[in-house]
């Protein structure tokens, strides 16, 4: 029996949303779904993922979701923890679905503080680098060079690392996921949703129109961001870090594809110059670097 | 009853304690801050049995507050000045969801410049948040507004949440004998939280807060809206119910002190009602025939009332500790819209007064109600506000 018939068969997102076609973000919630189940409630503030659900009264998602303000899903979600508890309503997961805008700029506040408190929720940032839902505009973590429609030139600032923003947090559980990996993927939704605590997991999320790539192209696209170095799969568990999978067999620096290989696939790249795309190497390379010396540290 | 000598904040969180409040999320912000603090106490000593969550900002707090009533809970938070303001976002979420929070504002001015000192101008400017809006005169009325707060947002009828005002410092840092009911009494009288406000339902899942389109949108609001007229109803119900059962004299909307054969009333809201109600007993003592009303509830607001007062009263002065820059003061503007319907219009005189702390001594309101006597019966009409004890010049 091949590996995917064995995990659980019921979806608890109905066929028919309302994403664009070959939308990342949605491949990997379905994932994410048949793992979670459906003792799951679901906290998801403005973002695609608002309103790929469909509209009142309709909705895709077979669990209850709670929709929410842009900064604030983490709070909410720990209002929800907490309400659960004193309710003594217990084996649900309460995950928050957020985007990287709800996550690393203006969620970030809401998701510091959640994690401080070691709140016992999962948070998974769908990261499609951009506003998407608002038409493709720039946001922390946009790549170096990226194209967006407010930086008609390209990005000029690099991403914002969130796994290591949240590494400094002392939770017991972070991870990268690339739906292009499924099998990585789910062993690492298992294992998070394993610990109590605040759990965060960062989700490599293709968006075909804002990216500029032909909607076939997601799960490869995937594969070359995983394969150049750009998207490493990782993981911290209390504080230990590792690369997993394809990642670990990558470390060294003439092990990974050249990054145009990656950029080339994808037009919002179009407007890199030859040293914009030396920059975001090097800036790629230093990451990597300080991933080697992360996976050597015992804690 | 005994009675227990207290700050307003202090009466608060003991109102907390009696509802049985099962979680409470808030951020730091003088002169809130003895309220929390309180609080955390009782949950630390294990004499409330509840979560306290120290969230990271206002906005986290209230979101907190959503989450948590969302899934079901009875819960509480409390809040001041820019806090207020940084919540605003998630006050609406909390009113377009119906969720029955209950939060204390502990009025505070607002900055630039810093100040610390009470006015209204922060909850004035949250009205139109779909929040129902009480203002307390006095310690006792802190701790019993917040009791009755709970019963009227809960109400099937309303569903909506409730902010309880009080001036920062004036009330919260002033120790006044508070009378604390019985905890089984007001078991008796708030009951257990209905789980059914729940919008969680693991058995049944719904998506809460989605998308709709503008064939449905403002039905929802109207729902609002409906739930908000139900309030000022239900508001007196409750009050009645809380007077019977705790020997107290509260009406639900509006309170009226000597108003009985007056020509003129002192309408205000917050301390200032106290000062308001000094005045009127030295006035009377001088046969001005004069009253004092107080606003208890601003939103909803109670402009029947208001409709029945014009029909007897000659002249109003409306004392209002906030200003909408570029109108005038909200009372003011409510007011005069609520006396709007009626064939004969007595005098609506408007004053702004106590921005920031600053003092409203009863002979400021002595000269407002003489202003509007000479108003009568010189047929004077104000159509502006007049500023109150201002340094050196007139306004």
């Amino acid at each position: 029996m091949s590996w995917i018939k064995q995990l659980p068969q019921e979806v608890p997102l109905l066929s028919g949303t309302t994403s664009c076609v070959g939308c990342g973000a949605v491949l990997s919630l379905r994932l994410a779904l048949r793992i979670l189940g459906e003792r799951t409630i679901m906290v998801i503030p403005a973002s695609c993922s608002a309103i790929i659900q469909g509209s009142y009264p309709d909705t895709s998602f077979k669990i209850p979701v709670v929709d929410s303000a842009f900064a604030s899903a983490a709070a909410v979600a720990t209002g929800i923890v907490s309400a659960l508890r004193i309710r003594g309503i217990e084996n649900v997961n309460v995950v928050v679905w957020a985007g990287d805008g709800g996550t690393a700029d203006i969620g970030l506040q809401a998701l510091s503080g959640a994690a401080n408190r070691q709140e016992n929720m999962l948070y998974m940032c769908y990261d499609n680098e951009g506003y998407m839902n608002t038409g493709v505009q720039e946001s922390g973590t946009t790549p170096f060079g990226a194209w967006t429609t407010n930086a008609p030139k390209g990005k000029t600032l690099y991403k914002k690392d969130m796994p290591m923003i949240m590494m400094e947090h002392n939770i017991p559980y972070i991870s990268t996921v690339n739906v292009s990996y499924p099998q990585d993927f789910v062993a690492k939704l298992k294992k998070a949703l394993a610990y109590h605590g605040f759990k965060y997991i960062h989700v490599y999320s293709p968006c075909p129109p804002g990216w500029r790539i032909p909607a076939d192209q997601t799960t490869r696209i995937g594969r070359l961001a995983v394969e150049t170095g750009v998207w490493p799969l990782l993981e911290i568990e209390n504080g230990k870090f590792r690369l997993t999978g394809p990642s670990q067999r990558i470390l060294e620096e003439g092990k990974r594809k050249p990054l145009e290989t990656y950029l080339q696939a994808q037009e919002r790249y179009r407007k890199m110059t030859p040293e914009d795309t030396k920059s975001l190497e090097d800036w790629i390379d230093k990451s990597w670097r300080k991933y080697a010396i992360l996976q050597k540290c015992v804690n | 009853m005994k009675k227990t000598v207290m700050t307003g904040n202090y009466a608060a969180a003991y109102a907390v304690k009696l509802a049985d409040v099962k979680m409470v999320a808030a951020y730091p912000i003088t002169p809130q801050t003895s309220v929390i603090e309180k609080i955390s106490e009782f949950v630390a000593s294990g004499e409330m049995k509840a979560e306290y969550i120290k969230v990271e900002s206002e906005h986290s707090a209230m979101s907190c507050c959503i989450g948590a009533s969302t899934a079901g809970v009875r819960t509480f938070t409390a809040t001041s000045s820019q806090g207020l303001l940084y919540m605003h976002e998630m006050l609406h979420w909390a009113s377009g969801s119906r969720l029955p929070i209950v939060m204390v504002e502990v009025n505070r001015a607002l900055a630039p410049p810093w100040i610390l000192w009470t006015d209204q101008n922060d909850s004035i400017a949250q009205r139109d948040t779909g929040w129902m809006q009480f203002y307390c005169e006095n310690n006792q009325d802190i701790l019993d507004t917040i009791l009755q707060a709970y019963k009227v947002a809960e109400d099937p009828r309303v569903l909506l949440p409730a902010m309880v005002c009080y001036d920062g410092f004036e009330l919260s840092h002033t120790s006044m004998p508070v009378e604390v009911p019985d905890k089984k009494d007001v078991d008796a009288f708030l009951g257990p939280y209905n789980v059914a406000n729940a919008l969680i339902d693991l058995e049944h899942p719904t998506t809460v807060g989605s998308l709709v389109s503008p064939d449905l949108y403002m039905e929802f609001r109207l729902l609002i809206q409906e739930a908000m007229e139900n309030a000022r109803r239900v508001a007196e119900e409750v009050a009645e119910d809380f007077s019977r059962r705790f020997n107290r004299e509260y009406e639900g909307q509006v309170e009226c002190y000597k108003c009985k054969g007056a020509e003129v009333a002192i309408v205000s809201m917050g301390a200032l009602s106290s000062e308001a109600k000094e005045a009127v007993d030295r006035l009377r003592k001088e046969k001005f025939a004069v009253g004092a009303v107080k606003v208890k509830l601003f939103r909803p607001f109670p402009k029947e009332k208001f409709r029945e007062f014009g029909k007897r009263l000659k002249a109003f002065v409306i004392v209002d500790r906030n200003i909408s820059f570029g109108m005038e003061g909200a009372l003011f503007t409510e007011i005069k819209s609520s006396l709007y319907q009626l064939d004969e219009q007595p005098k609506v005189l408007g004053f702004v007064a106590g921005l920031g702390g600053r003092d409203v001594r009863v002979r400021d309101f002595v000269k407002m109600v003489r202003k509007a006597f000479d108003a009568i019966a010189n047929d004077k009409t104000y159509s502006d506000e007049e500023w109150v004890g201002l340094r050196g010049k007139k306004r």
